[in-house]
């Protein structure tokens, strides 16, 4: 999990309040639980992301639990204001408890 | 009199259906832009526009992951002779430029048709002295994808004439050839049945030049030897092995089949 590809985008420059898209997106295989291995016929035992935040400037601005029937390479975006250029630290949680991070600058002009 | 006005309207209503349907037609011509040349459509335009909105967007691209793990691939030196991709031929973005369009080509060592998976291992075992990867496998996806990507937009034109015309033929063969349990050839769909649904599935022309894909049903990156079996399974028939001389020569027709197309390697399709 620590190897997990992550992308992150936020737009470069800012004006203070406006309102700007943050996208991420991590390679990870989601793997839901409901599946046998075709060979054993054992169940492939539930390994997903369950928790997704951002934080900016150290303060958290975005959460979201997510559930077995996010598809695999999860993508994600949301809205965002920022008064005070900062950084946005994108964190990803999986049912082992280990956290992925990725960050990416935002200007506020 | 009243028998001629019945006439007439009527022929006026026939006359307002074909109009409508011209409209439709010159419609559909400028809608699909690149991804249509003369009567060949590529996959993309018998997406849903959430479909093809994953695709267009690099970033939103599940498969960009996938490109990018392959440039990392690119440059890294492996085997006894210690030799990358990059070793021999540099920038992938000016060597590899093209590459996607011409494959699968003929090797006069093999004595039949080789994919770029094939030329892949090839230079693995030959120049890097390194274990070859197999096919499906993350390196393998991964280096095709980077290597065919290079070639974005430009119009997909294999060979198929001289030393090829054999293969050619044994591809096209194959693709009209009724096989499985129930007893369908590829050119049942794809020749006489896009566009047509098949359950909940809209059939497309078969197009390979988004190839590998990223599918949402496989939730990654796929061959096209992977959906040759897909298709082959579905028909109830035994599918060949990946990399196989009879898919490699189906390779070929298909890719002849969407000649001019542009190459859309990552393509995302449902």
């Amino acid at each position: 999990m620590a190897k997990a590809k992550t992308r992150v985008k936020v737009p470069k420059s800012v004006k203070k309040g406006e309102v700007f898209e943050a996208k991420a997106l991590i390679k990870h295989k989601m793997e839901t639980g409901q599946r046998k291995d075709r060979k054993t016929g054992e169940k492939v035992p539930r390994f997903i992301i369950n928790k997704f935040t951002a934080e900016y400037n150290g303060k958290q601005v975005f959460a979201s639990d997510w559930h077995p029937a996010i598809a695999a390479n999860p993508f994600i975006s949301f809205h965002a204001k920022a008064s005070e250029s900062g950084t946005m630290v994108f964190k990803w949680t999986d049912d082992k408890g280990k956290t992925v991070e990725a960050s990416a600058k935002v200007n506020v002009a | 009199m009243q028998r001629f006005a019945t006439k007439l309207t009527a022929s006026f209503a026939a006359a307002a259906i074909v109009t409508i349907a011209m409209g439709a037609d010159a419609d559909v011509g400028d809608k699909y832009g690149a991804y249509k040349v003369e009567d060949r459509r590529s996959g993309f335009t018998y997406a849903t526009k959430e479909t093809q909105r994953i695709q267009v967007d690099d970033f939103e691209n599940p498969a960009m992951i996938w490109v990018d793990d392959g440039e990392a691939l690119w440059n890294k030196a492996e085997g006894e002779a210690s030799k990358s991709c990059a070793s021999c031929h540099n920038d992938a973005a000016e060597s590899m430029k093209g590459v996607a369009t011409v494959f699968p080509k003929y090797d006069p060592k093999l004595g039949r048709m080789k994919n770029v998976e094939k030329q892949i291992n090839i230079c693995r075992t030959e120049r890097m002295k390194a274990k070859p990867w197999k096919l499906e496998s993350n390196e393998m996806l991964a280096m095709t994808v980077y290597v065919r990507h290079q070639s974005r937009g430009m119009p997909m034109n294999v060979k198929v004439d001289g030393e090829v015309a054999p293969f050619f033929e044994a591809g096209k063969k194959f693709y009209y050839q009724r096989r499985g349990q129930l007893d369908l050839a590829c050119g049942h769909c794809h020749v006489d049945n896009p566009g047509g649904q098949m359950r909940a599935n809209i059939l497309s022309q078969g197009q390979s030049n988004g190839f590998p894909t990223y599918r949402l049903k496989w939730q990654r990156v796929g061959s096209i030897h992977r959906r040759f079996r897909g298709c082959n399974k579905q028909v109830r028939a035994i599918p060949y092995k990946a990399g196989s001389e009879e898919y490699t020569n189906l390779e070929l027709y298909v890719a002849w089949r969407g000649r001019g197309l542009p190459v859309e390697t990552p393509a995302v399709r449902n």
